[in-house]
Formats: C-alpha cells, sequence, structure tokens
C-alpha cells in the first residue's frame, strides 16, 4: 500500500498508509492531521484542505483544473505548489508523496 | 465543573461537536447518540458520487472507529433517544439507559418531508437521506430503468443527474414553474433544466401529484391533469424538516426549529444546539433563520463547542451552499431575500456566469455557475457588506473583486 507523508504544523512528518483511490484529504481527515479542515468533505467546494505539495511530486499529479484552481484564491497563501487535498487520488505512483499542511487554511476561517 | 457532555445526532454537526470539543482540549466523559447504525458520515455524496457507485462506504465516515476509540468518544449508534429530561438533566435511549449529562449539544438534524397525497404509503416510494436509503433504492437504477423524482430542488436535480449517468430514463416532476425555485434565480433554473434536458432527463413543471398508485408497490404517479408516469423507481425530494419534537417536548423554545440565540445556547442553560435542527439568527442578515447546510452545521457546531465549553463566540457567518449536477458546480453564498436588484454576470450559455443580488446597493448572495471565482471573491465581500459599482458588477470581463 502506498504511503502518504503528511508534515503538520510545527513540522512533525507522519507517514500514513493509503489505499488507492482514496484522496490526501480524506486520509487526512481519518487520521486526524492537524489543520486539514475539508469542509466540504470533498466536493472541491471550500478550499480548506489547502496543502503545498513537494516540489518533486508536481508533476506526477494530475494538472488542477478550473475549479480547483478558482478555489485556491480562498486559500490561505497559495503557491505554485498549492493543490486541494480532496483533488489527489491516491496512487501506487505516489507512493511517498510529501504534502505539507499551511499554517491556516482558508481566510475567511478560524484557524481549527 | 463540566465532566459529562452528550451529543444528540450523528451528522454532520454531531461529528463536528465531537472533533471541536477535544480539540478545544475537553478531557471529560464525551458521548455521541446517533440513530443510524453507521459511524457519523457525510450526507452530500449520498444524492451523487455515492449513490453512482463510484464512492465506497468507508470514504463517507468523517473518522474511522480508530478516531474514537483514542479519544475516548463513546459512540451510542443505532439508539434513538426517547425523551430529554432537562430538570433532571438526563436523556433517555431507546435501549433503556438513561444518561446524565451536565451538558447537552443537539444536532439532530432534519428529516425528510414526506408525501401525504393518496398511494404516498406505498412500497417503493424512496427519500434520500441516509446510507440505508441508497441501499434500498440502488435495485431500482438500472440502466433503462425508469425513475420518477418527485421535486425539482438540490436532492431532486441531484439525483436525477447520477440516475441519468447511470442510465435510466429519468423524469423530475416540480410543482413550482421552474426547478430549485426557492433557492436560485430564474436565470439559474432555467440554465440547470437546460442543463439536464440536454442529458435527456424529462423535466416537467407546473405539475402536481396527486396520487400514487400500484397493487404490491408503487408503479405510478398520477398528476392533477390527469397525466401518469410509470416507475421502476420513485424518489420523493420535497424538502426536509427539522427534527425538534425531543426538545419541544422537553419545554424548549422552539419556533420552526430548536430555538437558540447567536451563542447557539437554547432556552435551558445546560443546553446548546447546531445545524438544521436550528432556528438562529444571523447577524449578517439580521433576520432569524434555519439551514440546511453542510457549512451551517459545521460552523455553528464549532461554535456551540466553545460556548459550551465557557469561551463566548459569536454565530456570524455568511453562509453558504453547493451543489454539483453532471459536470455543473452551482455555489451559492449569502441569503437573498429582501433583495431590490439582481445583476446577471456573464452569458449562461457559456456555462459559465453568476447572478448577484443586492438590496438597497449591499451585495447580499451570489450564485455562482462553474465560476469559483466569483463565488470566492463574493464570500468577502458580502462579508464585508460592500456596496459595488453596477456597471463594474455586471461586466463579466472585470473581475467582481474590481467593482468595488
Amino acid at each position: 500500500m502506498p504511503l502518504i507523508v503528511f508534515v503538520e504544523r510545527g513540522g512533525a512528518r507522519r507517514e500514513v498508509p493509503a489505499p488507492e483511490g482514496v484522496t490526501v484529504m480524506e486520509l487526512a481527515r481519518q487520521h486526524g492531521i492537524d489543520g486539514i479542515v475539508a469542509q466540504c468533505g470533498g466536493a472541491c467546494a471550500c478550499a480548506t484542505c489547502h496543502v503545498y505539495v513537494a516540489p518533486q511530486w508536481l508533476e506526477k499529479l494530475e494538472p488542477r483544473e478550473d475549479m480547483e484552481e478558482g478555489m485556491l484564491e480562498n486559500a490561505w497563501e497559495p503557491r505554485a505548489n498549492s493543490r486541494l487535498s480532496c483533488q489527489i487520488h491516491v496512487a501506487a505512483a505516489l507512493d511517498g508523496l510529501e504534502v505539507t499542511v499551511p499554517e491556516r487554511q482558508n481566510l475567511l476561517e478560524d484557524d481549527q | 465543573m463540566i465532566s459529562t457532555i452528550l451529543i444528540l445526532g450523528g451528522g454532520q454537526a454531531g461529528a463536528q461537536a465531537v472533533d471541536s470539543l477535544r480539540r478545544e482540549g475537553f478531557a471529560g466523559r464525551l458521548v455521541l447518540i446517533g440513530d443510524e447504525p453507521h459511524l457519523p458520515y457525510q450526507r452530500p455524496p449520498l444524492s451523487k458520487q455515492y449513490l453512482a457507485g463510484e464512492m465506497t462506504e468507508d470514504r463517507l465516515f468523517f473518522r474511522h472507529q480508530a478516531y474514537y476509540d483514542q479519544h475516548r468518544v463513546e459512540l451510542k449508534l443505532g439508539q434513538r433517544a426517547t425523551r430529554i429530561d432537562a430538570a433532571a438533566r438526563q436523556v433517555s435511549l431507546s435501549n433503556g439507559e438513561t444518561l446524565a449529562y451536565d451538558r447537552l449539544m443537539l444536532c439532530t438534524g432534519a428529516k425528510s418531508r414526506l408525501l401525504t397525497c393518496p398511494g404516498a404509503e406505498l412500497a417503493g416510494v424512496h427519500y434520500l437521506r441516509g446510507i440505508g436509503d441508497v441501499a434500498a433504492m440502488r435495485p431500482g437504477l438500472k440502466p433503462g430503468g425508469r425513475v420518477v423524482i418527485i421535486g425539482g430542488g438540490y436532492i431532486g436535480l441531484e439525483t436525477a443527474a447520477t440516475a441519468r449517468k447511470l442510465g435510466c430514463a429519468v423524469t423530475v416532476l416540480e410543482m413550482a414553474d421552474r426547478v430549485m425555485n426557492r433557492v436560485v434565480a430564474s436565470s439559474v433554473s432555467e440554465y440547470f433544466a437546460h442543463e439536464h434536458r440536454t442529458q435527456g432527463i424529462k423535466i416537467i413543471c407546473n405539475t402536481r401529484v396527486v396520487r400514487l398508485e400500484g397493487t404490491q408497490r408503487v408503479e405510478r404517479v398520477v398528476c392533477a391533469d390527469g397525466s401518469a408516469y410509470e416507475a421502476d423507481l420513485l424518489v420523493v425530494g420535497v424538502g426536509a424538516v427539522p427534527n425538534f419534537e425531543l426538545a419541544a417536548e422537553a419545554g424548549l423554545a422552539c419556533e420552526n426549529g430548536i430555538t437558540v440565540d447567536e451563542y447557539c445556547r437554547t432556552s435551558d442553560a445546560a443546553i446548546y444546539a447546531a445545524g438544521d435542527c436550528t432556528h438562529h439568527p444571523s447577524l449578517r442578515f439580521e433576520m432569524r433563520v434555519r439551514l440546511e447546510s453542510v457549512d451551517n452545521a459545521f460552523e455553528q457546531s464549532k461554535t456551540a463547542a466553545l460556548n459550551l465549553l465557557g469561551r463566548p463566540t459569536v454565530h456570524d457567518r455568511v453562509p453558504w451552499f453547493w451543489s454539483d449536477q453532471f459536470d455543473n458546480k452551482l455555489l451559492i453564498v449569502g441569503l437573498s431575500s429582501g433583495f431590490d436588484q439582481q445583476v446577471l454576470r456573464g452569458d449562461p450559455a457559456a456555462r459559465s456566469f453568476s447572478v448577484c443580488y443586492l438590496q438597497g446597493g449591499e451585495l447580499l448572495a451570489v450564485e455562482a455557475i462553474n465560476h469559483p471565482k466569483d463565488y470566492v471573491a463574493a464570500r468577502k465581500l458580502i462579508a464585508a457588506r460592500a456596496r459595488p459599482n453596477l456597471d463594474k458588477l455586471a461586466d463579466p470581463q472585470r473581475s467582481l473583486k474590481e467593482a468595488v
């Protein structure tokens, strides 16, 4: 089973085994990764599951669709390597994928 | 000293209450009572990916069992609360158990509004609210199956789109003159009706169902004009009603839901409430509302948890809603009631546009169709009570942000 690496706030690294097909957001939520709010539950409607993807993994991901692109404007400090983790589906090729949780999620939300 | 908190209800608000209470440091006994046998789960995919069979059940759960074990959360699932004794601070359960509480959080949600016409009690009349409802509907969702949906709201149209994707012959019967008439502008209704028709769905408005017919189970739907629709599967989506009977019987103030203030307090100092079941003040819109939305359940529950733990926090949010139908995403932010002006941004034919609502020049709400940027900008502008320039607002070449 692929492993996904979360870098939590404060820098702690957590490796989580990831069944193929689930999203990185779902993994984070089920394993209680701090700072992934995922209010809309994966509908690409809220931008509260924002992560920074380690640069070496970026090109292995499916590119952002328009909806995700637009939603990221709602995220806290979006960068070139920003993704909504609900849009990343775990696959064998992503074994070892490393994502970092931002300091905050949505600009309009309280920090969780 | 708060040593025991009971949460009634295992939906979005109940699950969020568990999360927020533990996150905020509550270390005492925490019990969640849910009347469904499942771990708390998210409902939005029930009419979409989960109904389509694209998503397995375990992906619906907010958390797995390990989370509840690790955070010492007692789950009493498949149990219904039968009585709240507010004076004794006790809740009775359907299994005969009685639980004492120091604080009680009511997250009882809403239930499907039921049809009342003759034949409504026939077998095979489906409502879509829980995992069990989807399981019951699945056998009827076969290619070529005739699916009739009563009600052209969110649930009806999302279910229609999913059934169509699965190859069913789908008919939607709507009583009003347009679909989603209570929640969107007529241009948005027209757009979505067109999208559904293009996909081969029959949408029939201005039609009132008068009875359901069938021998063993429902076979056809008969309308006031005499028209009849044969159905292999009948789904009813005619709205929801809040679950507040227990609260009312316990003597709590209720009106179209459980009455709470901006601190999510009910009329009993030991009882808080959050989510679809509450009738609460919207500070931004200066009125009392009852909202059926994930966003409100989530935010209100977070706020209720803080207040319950003695940290006064006001629930003051601009609500938002979404719906997915085929490849369309509808995003709504704000509440449009009381608007005196509507401005269309863009051309529906381009499959990406938005409708802005204003009152006295102030932006109240925006419906954005496949237009996340307008939605994102609108959230901020509505919260800030912005007064956009109307010419700029109507110019889709300008971003919404630039209209202020």
